[in-house]
């Protein structure tokens, strides 16, 4: 049996690109789309997976990371996915990859304009946490009334003395919409800001798309006298020796000791392989 | 002084039932209006229909802003309402459950207003928070617990505080101390008049009680069916009433 470029019909991949074209107008607006049935549960990635399969050309070059890496199951298999459906090339190298989809992390390697980001949401809608009716939070975005959202915050320093959001910390993106990052770790907001790159977000089960266009101004919140800070670590990578990348701390034995190590396997395995250069 | 709030002429009906009828009354600034009534006979729905949060079959209502204009409640976009009752009036609802966010602390809960406002200092929020605390009895030492574990005249007081922390200059009240056992009804009555005088507020406030009115309202409107049958300062209409529905109603209250 053969499949049709890339698995999707054609006419479903017109349909998601004419809803990410109205994402990439309205920069952080959640465009509804037909979500279609995907051969993955929801979850894995299917918002992303249709994103990414209705922008792949045959001369793409295809990277996808899971949590930084690109050697975990859902990287591996979504990676796998495509080469066979599509036929792409596929690789695991951030410079090399012009599509490159992504759960829980931007590569630590700056963008370049000709590469499009793909993120898997799972919860597109940043203030559901505190207003479970999409009715309500729809006419709060329409009237951009977001001081609910400081509600989380204040209780963040109420109860543990700083802003303990770590992670999908949320951004106002153009001045206007407050967007969910998906996610990612704050330590990641930064790259938001003025991105050379193109981002697009796509959540499968809540069929939504949504987009920050290159170079669009991202703020994450904060209050005056507590500031959006990004983490930070006493140690550096020892695999590589990297002060500034997002570190994964993993546990190595039944003895409880720790390593710390890149989260950006790629970024890690290049500095490695030019310290034996 | 000059009028803060017009009701012209004002009905509500749901489908071919009556909710409210031919209502009229004006509000001055710093005055507390009750309406009082039995239950089903429209207070509440005259309430919602005045603060805009249903939208009348006919009539109007007209409310004066800070800076003196007149806008008419039923002809303002979402927006404009929403911005309104944010920023210049307040709703206190007879179940704190459904005006207060129960997910979250108590100082979120007082604070939340103050950052709907664009105000985005926390220390200033909290200081804000706690002060509006002690003016509400509760121990400041509380701020950070979840309303969930606070008493229902604690849940009551922390809705008021939340609702006045951004001093609104009209708040609506739907039975704020009904369900509330009488000590604590009168700490809470004690508790707003103290408020309303210091705050210069003016209030409509929905009542079945007739005590309630009486300590608390200058005016006092009666309703039955949806209609007003008797309306005048409150001592007049409670110590010589009128109509023969007020009559019965100041008849039946148990005295002591």
């Amino acid at each position: 049996m053969t499949y049709n470029f890339a698995f999707l019909d054609e006419d479903t991949k017109r349909m998601l690109r004419r809803s990410l074209l109205k994402a990439v107008a309205i920069p952080g607006y959640q465009v509804p789309f037909g979500s279609r049935e995907m051969p993955l549960p929801y979850g894995w990635g299917t918002g992303g997976i249709q994103v990414t399969a209705a922008l792949l050309g045959p001369d793409d070059v295809l990277k996808v990371i899971d949590q930084g890496a690109d050697d975990t199951t859902n990287a591996v298999n979504i990676r796998r996915f495509f080469a066979r459906v599509a036929g792409v090339a596929t690789t695991e190298r951030t410079v090399d990859a012009t599509l490159i989809q992504t759960r829980h992390r931007i590569p630590e390697t700056s963008l370049r304009e000709d590469q499009i980001l793909v993120f898997q949401v799972p919860e597109p809608e940043p203030l559901r946490t505190l207003e479970p009716r999409e009715a309500e939070t729809r006419t709060l975005h329409a009237l951009a009334d977001y001081g609910l959202m400081h509600v989380k915050l204040y209780e963040d320093i109420a109860q543990y003395g700083h802003i303990a959001t770590s992670y999908d910390y949320p951004v106002r993106v153009d001045g206007r919409f407050l967007t969910s990052p998906s996610p990612i770790p704050k330590f990641d907001n930064p790259k938001l800001h003025q991105s050379p790159a193109l981002m697009l977000f796509g959540a499968g089960r809540e069929k939504r798309l949504y987009a920050i266009p290159p170079y669009t101004q991202v703020e994450s919140l904060a209050f005056d006298d507590h500031p959006f800070e990004i983490q930070h670590w006493e140690h550096q990578c020892e695999l590589c020796g990297s002060g500034e990348s997002y570190l994964d701390e993993v546990i190595v034995d039944d003895r409880g000791t720790r390593m710390f190590v890149c989260s950006d396997t790629d970024f890690c395995g290049q500095r490695r392989a030019e310290a034996q250069a | 002084m000059s009028v803060l709030l017009k009701v012209r002429n004002l009905s509500r009906h749901y489908g071919t039932r009556v909710g409210c009828e031919d209502v009229s009354f004006d509000l001055h600034p710093g005055e507390l209006l009750c309406i009082v009534g039995e239950s089903g006979s429209g207070k509440s729905t005259l309430l919602n229909t005045v603060a805009a949060q249903l939208a009348p079959t006919s009539g109007s209502v007209s409310y004066r802003q800070r800076d003196g204009q007149w806008l008419s409640v039923n002809a303002l976009s979402e927006a404009d309402r929403r911005r309104l009752a944010r920023e210049e009036w307040g709703f206190v609802t007879q179940n704190p459950r459904d005006g207060l966010r129960l997910n979250v602390s108590a100082g979120a809960n007082v604070a939340e207003r103050l950052m709907a406002l664009g105000m985005r200092n926390y220390s200033q929020l909290r200081g804000i928070a706690r002060s509006w605390l002690e003016r509400v009895e509760i121990d400041p030492e509380r701020i950070d617990d979840a309303p969930t574990g606070f008493s229902g005249g604690m849940q009551q007081r922390l809705q008021i505080a939340r609702t006045l922390v951004t001093q609104p200059r009209l708040v609506f009240m739907d039975e704020p101390t009904a369900g509330l056992d009488v000590s604590v009804q009168a700490r809470i009555l004690d508790l707003l008049r103290r408020l309303v005088n210091e705050l210069g507020l003016a209030a409509v406030m929905v009542t079945h009680d007739l005590a309630v009115a009486r300590l608390l309202a200058a005016r006092t409107i009666v309703m039955q069916r949806g209609r007003v049958v008797e309306t005048g300062l409150t001592d007049q209409i409670l110590d010589d009433p009128q109509h023969p529905y007020t009559q019965l109603l100041v008849s039946s209250v148990l005295t002591t």
